[in-house]
């Protein structure tokens, strides 16, 4: 798509006014040529607050979300805080998403408010590469000041967003000053031609975006570094019609 | 306190003080007790009791000393204010100090396994007011209790009236009365029974019950550092006790820096005007010596402290001060330096209940929930992870659900499963993968066996299944099928 400069420089522009004279902080690319296209800046903006969460009843239990939000502080390269309320995270899947345990801090809060509490301490530090927190409610202003906190030190935030119930999803509706929004669901998988299970695949929806369009991506789920990858038969070009084809391959 | 000399704990073992011109018994150990020995008897008779009695001098003096030495030590390890109860007892303040070690409990079973540890056999209470843990601690059946504040009275009413620290002349004369119990006494009406005895069977009444406060003697030692700054007008307001806290966080450090010493777990202690003592205990994972993370961690607890009427001492003190190392920091241009996160792990660890923060790390166990182990946040790096041969699910469910499943016996994957009343029809599946028990660590699992299942269903998502036994053999299990995990 050819950039009109004019345009590109108002941006910038609009950028610089936004960030009130920080320096640009950068962006941690996903390595797939189709999804950085679609997200603005080619890239995850580090130093600033996204929302993940899963699709149907990866609301509740938040499993495909919490892989991908391991992906993404796995592809940093510091140390990482992990806030939770519930105890059912289990770390050996982190690992298997890129994650050393080494380099993992969990902090088990009594409620809510203490993991903003924490997530907030843990941006504002500075000395961290990604603050990740499991959040049922996430109030505008508590995002606003987490995404200030993010800015602040250019520790890249995730909120893994969980409910209780099914019913409850429907508070991702809801406006938060977060930079980034997706949604993680599982798709099936491609079928091996012996039994078996072969990668995980997922749809992986970016729902909103600051100054940029949704898009949604069939994806095979993190390897060993954390990294994404597109499906091969979408890498390669569609083969057969039926498959289920979504934006990825545009 | 008689040390290494004490005699083996079978032998019958006397003290003996003087009182006038008598020598009476002043302790006894069980052997001594067993054979009918009691304080208060005179020597000689003892001595025709029991042939080998082993008589020795008390040591009244010693034994404080010993006790000074213990209240020190629990001050270090249990809680900010602590006073020795001579002649036998120990008196700790729980409130701000339970929860760096899991709660009462936790803080009872530490405290009764290290105090058995180095071979002082102890009683502990928990009790609101300290008049009743006194008297639970010393004539309560168990050798620990926890009484809340609801069940205190129904705790204290079986007591015996020694337990209320009266002398032995009032307690003579109130079991003449026919009253032995607390709750007796406390059923008496209070105006006949002060013009008998005195205020002073009131007042212990009142302090049991919680009616009237009791203050505190700290003890004191004098190796602590420690800096006090005392009010001529009381203070209050949170901004103010946060000024001055820095203000003496700023002469803490320099007294520690002139002693060559860093802290590693700071006691704020604010004396109210009622001779009530509230304090704040902030421990750090290093060394610390700088004013400013100093300040933050003390000043972020400061809304627990209840001013009450006004406080008029401040005192801060490190209660454990160990030699501070240097280190060199990247000199080079090339290297950068690894962040230090010890000060915000040492924020998030004083305001989170103890054990909630945590790395983890592989252990030797093939069992799912027992291969993880948590460790201190800020140790040494590991550098091993989990084996990857098995796909793990990012979500463990514990305990793992029972679930409905159809499946071919031995080995093969269910066909479908039903969880939670959604029925689910198996598309993909791996496995087995077999899991022993471990025999070693439970009788129970001596033949134990799960087979685990990575299954798919139809839309996609992914379920970790185990099945209680290989399939075949009855006794590895009882061929039920659980969900433990989900992936995705």
């Amino acid at each position: 798509m050819p950039v009109n400069p004019q345009i590109s420089a108002l941006r910038d522009k609009i950028a610089r006014i936004e960030s009130g004279g920080r320096r640009a902080r950068g962006v941690l690319p996903f390595g797939i040529e189709a999804v950085d296209r679609k997200v603005p800046g080619g890239g995850l903006a580090l130093g600033a607050l996204h929302e993940i969460a899963g699709g149907g009843n990866g609301a509740v239990h938040g499993a495909s979300a919490a892989l991908f939000a391991a992906g993404i502080a796995a592809r940093t390269s510091g140390q990482v805080l992990w806030c939770v309320t519930r105890r059912d995270l289990f770390a050996p899947s982190l690992a298997q998403a890129g994650l050393h345990p080494d380099r993992v801090i969990f902090a088990e809060a009594g409620d809510e408010k203490s993991v903003l509490a924490c997530m907030e301490e843990g941006l504002r530090h500075g000395g961290l590469s990604a603050v990740v927190g499991e959040l049922a409610r996430l109030p505008m202003v508590a995002s606003r000041r987490l995404q200030l906190c993010a800015e602040g030190s250019g520790t890249i935030a995730l909120a893994i967003r969980r409910w209780r119930r099914m019913t409850e999803a429907a508070d991702f509706g809801q406006p938060t000053a977060s930079m980034t929004r997706w949604r993680v669901s599982a798709l099936p998988s491609a079928p091996l031609p012996v039994p078996g299970i072969s990668r995980a695949r997922w749809l992986v929806e970016l729902i909103r975006a600051r100054a940029g369009d949704c898009a949604d991506f069939e994806l095979e789920a993190c390897d060993e570094q954390g990294r994404l990858a597109l499906p091969a038969e979408l890498a390669h070009g569609p083969v057969d019609t039926d498959a289920r084809r979504i934006g990825a391959a545009a | 306190m008689l040390g290494a000399s004490a005699p083996p704990p079978d032998t019958p073992l006397a003290l003996v003080g003087r009182e006038g011109r008598k020598r009476l018994i002043l302790a006894v150990n069980a052997a001594a007790r067993a054979e009918g020995i009691a304080p208060g008897m005179a020597v000689a008779r003892a001595q025709a009791l029991v042939a080998g009695l082993d008589v020795r001098d008390a040591d009244p003096a010693g034994d404080d000393a010993a006790l000074e030495r213990l209240a020190i030590w629990a001050l270090r390890r249990y809680s900010p204010i602590v006073a020795a109860d001579p002649p036998d007892g120990l008196r700790l303040d729980m409130a701000g100090a339970s929860h760096l070690l899991g709660g009462e409990e936790g803080f009872v079973a530490d405290l009764a396994r290290r105090l058995a540890d180095t071979g002082i056999a102890a009683r502990i209470a928990i009790a609101p007011t300290y008049g009743a843990a006194h008297g639970l601690a010393r004539f309560s059946r168990s050798p620990t209790i926890i009484v809340g504040p609801d069940g205190m009275e129904a705790s204290l009413a079986p007591l015996p009236i020694a337990a209320l620290r009266l002398d032995t002349a009032t307690i003579d004369a109130l079991r003449r009365l026919g009253i032995d119990s607390i709750g007796e006494l406390a059923a008496m009406p209070r105006a006949p029974m002060t013009l008998r005895f005195g205020p002073e069977v009131g007042r212990r009444l009142d302090q049991a019950y919680g009616r009237t406060g009791e203050p505190f003697e700290l003890v004191e030692a004098p190796e602590l550092i420690r800096v006090r700054r005392a009010f001529a007008e009381p203070i209050g307001a949170p901004e103010t006790l946060a000024r001055y806290t820095g203000k003496l966080v700023v002469q803490l450090c320099e007294e520690l820096e002139r002693q060559g010493l860093s802290a590693r777990r700071l006691d704020l202690l604010f004396t109210r005007v009622d001779n009530r003592i509230e304090a704040i205990r902030a421990g750090t994972a290093k060394p610390l010596r700088d004013v400013k993370r100093m300040t933050r961690l003390l000043c972020d607890r400061i809304e627990t402290v209840a001013p009450g009427f006004g406080i008029e001492l401040m005192t801060l003190r490190a209660s454990v001060a160990e030699p501070l190392d240097y280190r060199s920091t990247a000199t080079s241009l090339i290297d950068q330096a690894t962040p230090d996160l010890s000060d915000l792990v040492d924020t998030l660890a004083n305001r989170m209940a103890h054990g909630r923060l945590y790395r983890c790390a592989p252990t030797q166990s093939e069992v799912p929930e027992r291969s993880v182990a948590r460790i201190e946040p800020l140790a040494a790096p590991i550098g091993v992870s989990w084996p990857n041969d098995w796909p793990r699910p990012s979500r463990l469910l514990d305990p793992p659900a029972p679930v409905e499943a159809m499946a071919l016996l031995p080995d093969h994957p269910p066909a479908s499963f039903t969880w939670g009343g959604v029925r689910r029809r198996v598309k993909r599946a791996d496995g087995p993968e077999r899991i022993f028990g471990e025999w070693w660590v439970r009788d129970g699992e001596m033949s134990a066996v799960r087979d685990y299942f990575q299954v798919e269903d139809e839309a996609g998502e992914r379920f970790w299944l185990f099945r209680r036994g290989d399939g075949e053999d009855p006794g590895t299990g009882d061929h039920r099928w659980y969900l433990h995990g989900i992936f995705a």
